[in-house]
């Protein structure tokens, strides 16, 4: 059931996306960051969680879910540490996926060649 | 044989092959469905295998996504895959790393510094400074509320 919901809750996420990129024209790198910063606000608003414990990781590996993670990183960080945790709390929830990005992205890059067109 | 403007483009319209929403908005779900279900595979599997308690859990599994996307890309597989799925491919976190691995490779050439390294942030980079700032003024925001 978990693998039901992970399915068809992610699934609908890139639907949404697919209709704004052919409806609005909108470029990938503006979904990307429209929909980072909408996981921010869902999250702030407590509305993203409810989704992560019904979809799990269909809410978590669409890139709102790493709003939201930085979301909750943020008022986490507040909470426990006051005001430096205004700019620590976010990227510390966030470190694992920023830092795999630029380790693996790195390596990848490294390793393999560019296709020919 | 004289054409109006608005003619013109009514019959453009006509002809062109019209590429049906519904079939690329399918696709996208299913694709970007079947990304998420691999995802939530290593979660069961970190959780109930390995033991990991939540909080890892919710760290490693982008981790292991970031790596695949990443690993796919290398492999030109990604973005095969992403001439068809558009959205499907974009919006999970596989596509962050997408978005880092491929400019990366391609401009390599240009360098290790401003090639390889500048170029892993083209569309990265932009995601990290919105996401990141909003985050940042949302913790403003909230240390605010709390001192009230």
């Amino acid at each position: 059931m978990q693998y039901f919901n992970a399915f068809w809750v992610g699934g609908v996420i890139c639907a949404i996306a697919q209709i704004l990129i052919d409806k609005t024209k909108m470029t990938p790198a503006r979904i990307l960051v429209s929909f980072v910063v909408a996981g921010v606000i869902l999250g702030m608003l407590g509305l993203y969680e409810p989704i992560v414990d019904y979809a799990g990781a269909g809410a978590t590996v669409p890139i709102i879910g790493f709003g939201n993670t930085l979301a909750k990183g943020v008022m986490k960080g507040v909470s426990e540490k006051g005001f430096i945790g205004i700019f620590t709390g976010g990227t510390a929830a966030a470190a694992g996926g920023i830092a795999a990005s630029i380790f693996f992205g790195f390596v990848m890059a490294i390793i393999f060649k560019p296709k020919q067109k | 044989m004289k054409y109006k403007v608005t003619e013109y483009l009514d019959y453009v319209d006509k002809k062109s092959p019209n590429s049906p929403i519904w079939k690329d908005v399918l696709i996208a779900f299913v694709v970007g469905g079947a990304i998420c279900t691999v995802g939530q595979v290593f979660s069961e599997i970190y959780k109930n295998v390995l033991g990991l308690d939540e909080e890892s859990v919710k760290t490693a599994v982008p981790i292991t996504m970031v790596f695949l996307g990443a690993l796919f890309t290398g492999l030109n597989l990604y973005n095969k895959l992403a001439k068809h799925a558009g959205a499907g491919t974009l919006v999970p976190i596989t596509g962050f790393a997408n978005a880092i691995v491929s400019p990366a490779m391609e401009f390599k050439r240009e360098g290790w510094v401003l090639g390889l390294a500048a170029k892993m942030f083209t569309i990265a980079g932009p995601v990290l400074v919105y996401g990141i700032n909003s985050s940042i003024i949302l913790g403003l925001v909230f240390y605010l509320i709390q001192k009230l």
